[in-house]
């Protein structure tokens, strides 16, 4: 991809997330991977709900909008009655980690063939800052205004240690994008998911540790500090399974 | 043309295979559970799959995907399971997705009981999940109308691009009666060209979608599935009357009800009271313009449901005023039997127009 340049399956139009939002850079990484792969013609994906539900708009091939949470569960459907097409959800940590939870641990115990960009940036953004599963203990949102208490909210869920040991599960990372070198990361995590599922080796998911600065309370340039220092440390990046086994 | 014995859950399966139905997504709830075994033997033999999925919640979301496939697809439930599909359901609908839902309805409210029940019509009928919306809503009696409506359900769907739900219960799911099957399958696959089948198979990009952010965008979807709706309503009532000719006291009554109130105006009548009986097959849309016809002639109503009165408000709409709808009902499970609704009949008929 040349410097400046636009990936072809991302359109040229406005995004409306926040200044500071990563989304941008989230999009920019999986649209690259699917130019790169050169199976825009074939990708299908599923936008949730929440703020990245205006995937749909950006994302210059066919897409879906599905249910809260339920995006595996769609691409699930859509991928057993196209077997050789390329599917995958792009969903935050509400949809997937919360009200999702059923349908993303399932779609993995299947070992569907399906990709999951999994959007972690510990909190509901769409719909005004409050606490999502992946919230750390102690930070403050909209409806822990003292903080996570782990008595009353218990502990952030990690999806990548959970989903290992599950055999239907192919690959698993958590990557993060608050600075460049982790970028160049993610994007080849995220095109080994790709290309796990055209090989056919089972279900793949992304953790993308991202920032949301408008609902952090930051500004971008604190928000990314505030990633580092914070989440980086409870969610640890790198591949937690490969086809190779749980690593 | 071969006849064969059926039972009504097999009938449903086998129907969904000759409408070329390939894919069912499921979740175990009794009294379905004979429909899914049957399917889960039978579509792998079509090439098919059969999947059983974590959630009713799952299941109509699957359907949901499948469908944006452009794959003719179905999913089984009774009470609790419809009642989970519910956002699913809205979904669908505003997504406009083509999709076949059958409720083999049971006992409620909350867990109820496995017994046969017609008390998830208002569920079917008037909206059951949120928003501006209906589905097709068909109402078979016997176990060869399960096969045909069944191929006749996915049809529909095609042609409205719209949800459609098989209303039955238990007892049609689990009795047995012969079936003509005709020897030539004709499956009416329609072309879907706005299915999200991938950039590279069709033109242009495709996108399947109910969010509207806009209002007046929103209002244009609105207003596009009203006209829908309007079409359907003026297309697909379906009805049966019987003896209606002379009726004075005329039953209304769907599904298993209406097996029961046949045979009861065959005794009022020999028993000299004009009876009569109207069969809804499409519960939504409610077939209006035919009740209200005979409303013009008859003298009382009297819907009998296997639920506490939630048809009946129909029959009401339909009779405007014109003549009295009573209704006669057994809850929770119960069936009532052809000696009790005629004693209903007798009742009304002597109480009120016979005199």
């Amino acid at each position: 991809m040349k410097k400046g340049s636009r990936p072809a399956s991302l359109k040229d139009v406005p995004f409306h997330y926040c200044p500071g939002c990563t989304h941008g850079i989230a999009h920019r990484l999986v649209t690259e991977v699917i130019d790169e792969l050169d199976i825009r013609g074939k990708t299908i994906g599923i936008a949730p709900v929440g703020c990245s539900v205006f995937t749909m708009d950006y994302f210059d091939f066919d897409m879906i909008q599905g249910s809260h949470g339920r995006g595996p569960a769609v691409a699930t459907g859509l991928k057993r009655a196209l077997p050789d097409r390329v599917v995958f959800t792009y969903q935050g940590d509400g949809d997937l980690a919360a009200i999702g939870t059923g349908e993303f641990v399932h779609a993995a115990v299947r070992g569907e063939k399906i990709t999951c960009i999994f959007i972690n940036n510990a909190v509901y953004g769409m719909t005004g800052g409050q606490m999502a599963p992946t919230t750390l203990v102690g930070q403050m949102t909209k409806t822990t205004p003292f903080g996570r208490d782990k008595d009353i909210n218990g502990f952030p869920i990690k999806v990548c240690e959970m989903l290992a040991p599950l055999e239907g599960s192919a690959y698993l990372a958590r990557v993060a994008v608050h600075n460049p070198k982790s970028i160049i990361k993610a994007k080849k995590a995220i095109r080994r998911a790709f290309e796990v599922q055209m090989q056919g080796l089972g279900f793949s998911l992304i953790e993308i540790l991202s920032t949301c600065p408008t609902n952090w309370g930051l500004s971008p340039v604190k928000a990314v500090q505030w990633l580092e220092e914070n989440m980086v440390p409870y969610f640890p990046l790198g591949e937690y399974k490969t086809p190779a086994g749980v690593i | 043309m071969s006849k064969i014995l059926m039972k009504g859950n097999e009938a449903i399966g086998e129907g969904a295979v000759r409408a070329g139905c390939r894919y069912f997504f499921g979740y175990p709830i009794t009294p379905q559970s004979e429909l899914t075994h049957f399917l889960a033997k039978r579509l792998p033999e079509v090439g098919g799959l059969y999947m059983q999925a974590e959630s009713e919640v799952a299941s109509i979301n699957m359907v949901y995907g499948a469908s944006c496939a452009g794959a003719r697809v179905m999913t089984s439930s009774s009470g609790p399971g419809i009642s989970l599909m519910q956002e699913g359901l809205s979904y669908l609908a505003g997504a406009e997705l083509p999709s076949v839902v059958v409720n083999l309805m049971r006992g409620g409210p909350g867990l109820g009981n496995i017994a046969p029940s017609q008390a998830d019509y208002f569920q079917a009928t008037k909206g059951g999940g949120h928003g501006d919306y209906h589905l097709i809503v068909l109402a078979p009696n016997s176990v060869q109308e399960l096969l045909d409506m069944t191929q006749t359900a996915f049809d529909l769907a095609d042609k409205y691009r719209n949800p459609v739900m098989i209303m039955a219960d238990g007892v049609m799911g689990q009795m047995m009666e012969p079936v003509e099957l005709a020897d030539q399958l004709e499956i009416k696959q329609v072309a879907k060209p706005w299915a999200t089948t991938g950039t590279d198979y069709h033109e242009g990009r495709n996108l399947i979608n109910s969010c509207y952010v806009i209002p007046e965008q929103m209002e244009d979807l609105n207003n596009r599935l009203e006209k829908k709706y309007a079409d359907i309503t003026r297309n697909e009532q379906q009805c049966e009357g019987y003896l209606l000719e002379d009726a004075e006291i005329v039953l209304v009554a769907f599904g298993m009800a209406s097996r029961i109130c046949r045979a009861v105006v065959e005794k009022a009548r020999a028993g000299g009271i004009p009876a009569g009986l109207i069969r809804p097959i499409t519960l939504w849309p409610f077939p209006m313009e035919f009740v209200s016809k005979v409303a013009d002639k008859a003298k009382i109503f009297l819907a009998v449901e296997l639920n506490m009165g939630q048809m009946m408000e129909d029959v009401k709409l339909a009779a405007s005023g014109r003549a009295p709808v009573y209704h006669y009902g057994r809850l929770g499970g119960m069936i009532p039997d052809v000696r009790e609704v005629l004693r209903e009949v007798e009742k009304l008929y002597r109480g009120g127009v016979g005199q």
